[in-house]
């Protein structure tokens, strides 16, 4: 199969916009521009359904006309914040296929009538930010971004803003405090940011694999997409692939891609003769799929989409699957996502802030081989008291592998607290 | 003084927002660029060009973990220890780092080329073990470590100081 968003790994070269030309480049935004009116391009984006990648897989036509006609400008931001622990896939898009990418921001910005959009790139991707404000310059030189698009009254403007080392900025309402300025923390919501957003103003916020998925959407139309993929999950995904497997990296592959499929027939399975005991789909923010001999095969004939994955007790997300074998402890595991969460905390509201300070100090504890098995009750108590009290979504992403591992991983933690 | 030192890129920095307090994190990167970290002049400075309160520009740079406020070694070398690379030996890795480089994380080698520090996910956990390489308002990625390599990598950044004192990361 073709690649449709890592097309760089089929035609050497892309990066460069003259063979991205020669490659249909720019003929999807020409099209759009040309002769579909803005509420076209949105209808067919949904008939495509197309869900967001960022995570929550919310549809993106219906995101898009959330925002009201009454009141202008409206902007679109791309989130390439990509921080969730175990995610490098927008990466690769922007490094390999930029220009595909950022025809598929400029079709988002003609859709919902936005003549600026900003890229939000995390600090740490500094080369590929300086990469991207190239792309930008070249399109601008060549007439594919900047004032009257292909002979019409359309403007386009696209703009990077770096951030610097922040999770929570993936969140979309930090993400806007922090383009504005601030520090980057939650917004309270309602009111929700396609009605206010940037700068107060009506804003469309996608990731960077959604946004690539456009160029292909408008120009050969919602029912060549949905060939890809499930009736509910359509298309195609980036699976980044980590930890214990013998070939690490991305895949793209049709949502519904079983895990054993990702897992030892394009990762090569687990190395050095381990077992796989325990999967993360979605980064560290998952709940923790247990696998043993009673469920192996159930869990590895599961589709990775958006409605399979929940029947494992866990979540697509991201799709950032990390694979651990049977040489790494699960206390040890949510240690290391404790240590992330608590770290990355915005320290906005008591129950997380608060809560991740003690279950880092329960699970360091724990994992020393210190504590009594009070002390897995009571980090399990805490998380119980952080899921649901927060402001924003990473208050519970903070609280998946812990509590999951606690149920699902008895003997673990039997074996550090001594069962006493 | 910023606005002396590079007029043109200040200029460029605000027509890029309709609103100037979207400029204090470019500006801040700008403040970093010589000395690796972000003087108490500096951001006195920047809170006057954006009409704010310097303790509203100290919180931002305290808020965001790749702005610094204390000089560090020339170069940050970052490794990261997140979940994903230490599954591929990432803690590992750091020690053996720290027993070569004869200091602890958190600390500077004695002639301040290298500060050694610990980070979460950089995106490139497929390529562990990794570090970045921040220096000034620069950063470079070294994906597929080795004590060795690095060591080598160390001994190049060490040369290339002696040899000129403004040499890049890459
Ligand atoms: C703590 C947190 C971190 C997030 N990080 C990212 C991120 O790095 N990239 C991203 O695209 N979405 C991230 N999201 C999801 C965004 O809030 C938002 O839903 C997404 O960017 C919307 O784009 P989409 O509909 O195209 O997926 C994060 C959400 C939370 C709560
Ligand atoms: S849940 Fe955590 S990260 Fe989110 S706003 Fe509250 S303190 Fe900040
Ligand atoms: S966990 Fe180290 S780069 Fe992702």
């Amino acid at each position: 199969m073709a690649y449709l968003l890592l097309r760089h790994r089929d035609i050497p070269g892309l990066e460069n916009i003259e063979i991205y030309k020669q490659n249909g480049g720019f003929r999807a935004l020409e099209k759009a521009v040309t002769t579909l009116q803005p509420k076209q391009v949105v209808e067919e984006v949904k008939a495509s359904g197309l869900r967001g990648r960022g995570g929550a897989g919310f549809p993106t036509g219906v995101k898009w006309s959330f925002l009201p006609d009454t009141i202008w400008p409206h902007y679109v931001v791309c989130n390439a914040d990509e921080s969730e622990p175990g995610t490098f896939k927008d990466r690769e898009i922007m490094e390999g296929n930029p220009y595909q990418f950022l025809e598929g921001v400029a079709l988002a910005c003609y859709a919902v009538g936005a003549a600026e959009g900003y890229i939000y790139i995390r600090g740490e991707y500094y080369p590929i930010a300086k990469q991207i404000e190239a792309c930008i310059a070249e399109m601008e030189k060549q007439g594919y971004l900047g004032d009257s698009l292909f002979g019409t009254q359309t403007s386009i403007r696209l703009k990077v803003h770096l951030g610097a080392g922040a999770y929570i900025c993936g969140e979309e309402t930090a993400l806007l405090e922090s383009l504005e300025g601030k520090r980057g923390q939650p917004r309270l919501r309602p009111p929700f940011p396609a009605v206010v957003g940037l700068y107060g103003k009506p804003t469309v916020i996608n990731n960077v694999e959604t946004l690539t998925n456009l160029p292909f959407i408008v120009e050969h139309g919602a029912a060549a997409f949905r060939e890809f993929g499930t009736e509910k999950s359509p298309g195609v995904k980036i699976f980044s692939l980590s930890g214990n497997v013998e070939r690490p990296g991305n895949y793209e592959l049709p949502l519904g891609t079983p895990f054993r499929e990702l897992i030892f027939t394009h990762g090569g399975g687990i190395p050095n003769g381990r077992k796989l005991r325990a999967i993360m789909p979605a980064g560290a923010s998952s709940s923790i799929i247990r696998v043993d001999d009673s469920n192996f095969d159930r869990v590895m004939d599961t589709p990775m989409d958006y409605e399979s994955v929940p029947s494992l007790g866990s979540m697509l997300g991201s799709a950032s699957v990390i694979v651990i074998d049977d040489a790494h402890p699960i206390d040890w595991v949510i240690k290391k996502t404790i240590d992330f969460f608590q770290h990355e905390s915005c320290g906005k509201c008591t129950p997380c802030r608060d809560g991740n300070y003690w279950m880092k100090h329960l699970t360091t504890r724990i994992h020393a081989g210190k504590a009594i098995a009070a002390d897995v009750k009571l980090l399990d108590n805490v998380a119980a008291q952080v899921y649901g009290k927060c402001l924003c979504a990473l208050g519970d992403f903070s609280t998946m592998a812990v509590r999951s591992a606690i149920e699902r991983f008895p003997e673990d933690f039997e074996k550090v607290t001594g069962n006493s | 003084m910023l606005t002396e030192k590079y007029p043109s890129e200040i200029q460029a920095i605000f027509a890029k927002y309709p609103v100037k307090r979207s400029a204090v994190m470019p500006l801040l990167y700008l403040a970093q660029r010589e000395e690796g970290y972000i003087t108490k002049e500096n951001m006195q400075e920047i809170a006057n060009l954006l009409d704010l309160d310097v303790t509203e520009v100290a919180g931002i740079v305290g808020f965001y973990t790749m702005f610094h406020d204390e000089k560090a070694g020339k170069y940050r070398m970052q490794v990261c220890t997140d979940l994903p690379c230490a599954l591929r030996g990432a803690d590992a890795f750091l020690e053996a780092l720290c027993d070569n480089l004869g200091i602890r994380v958190g600390e500077t080698t004695p002639d301040g080329l290298i500060t050694l520090e610990e980070v979460k996910c950089l995106g490139g956990c497929h390529r562990a073990p990794l570090f970045q390489i921040q220096e000034g308002d620069m950063v470079a990625f070294h994906e597929n470590m080795t004590v060795e390599k690095t060591m080598e990598l160390v001994e190049a950044l060490r040369k290339s100081v002696n040899s000129s004192p403004r040499a890049a990361t890459a």
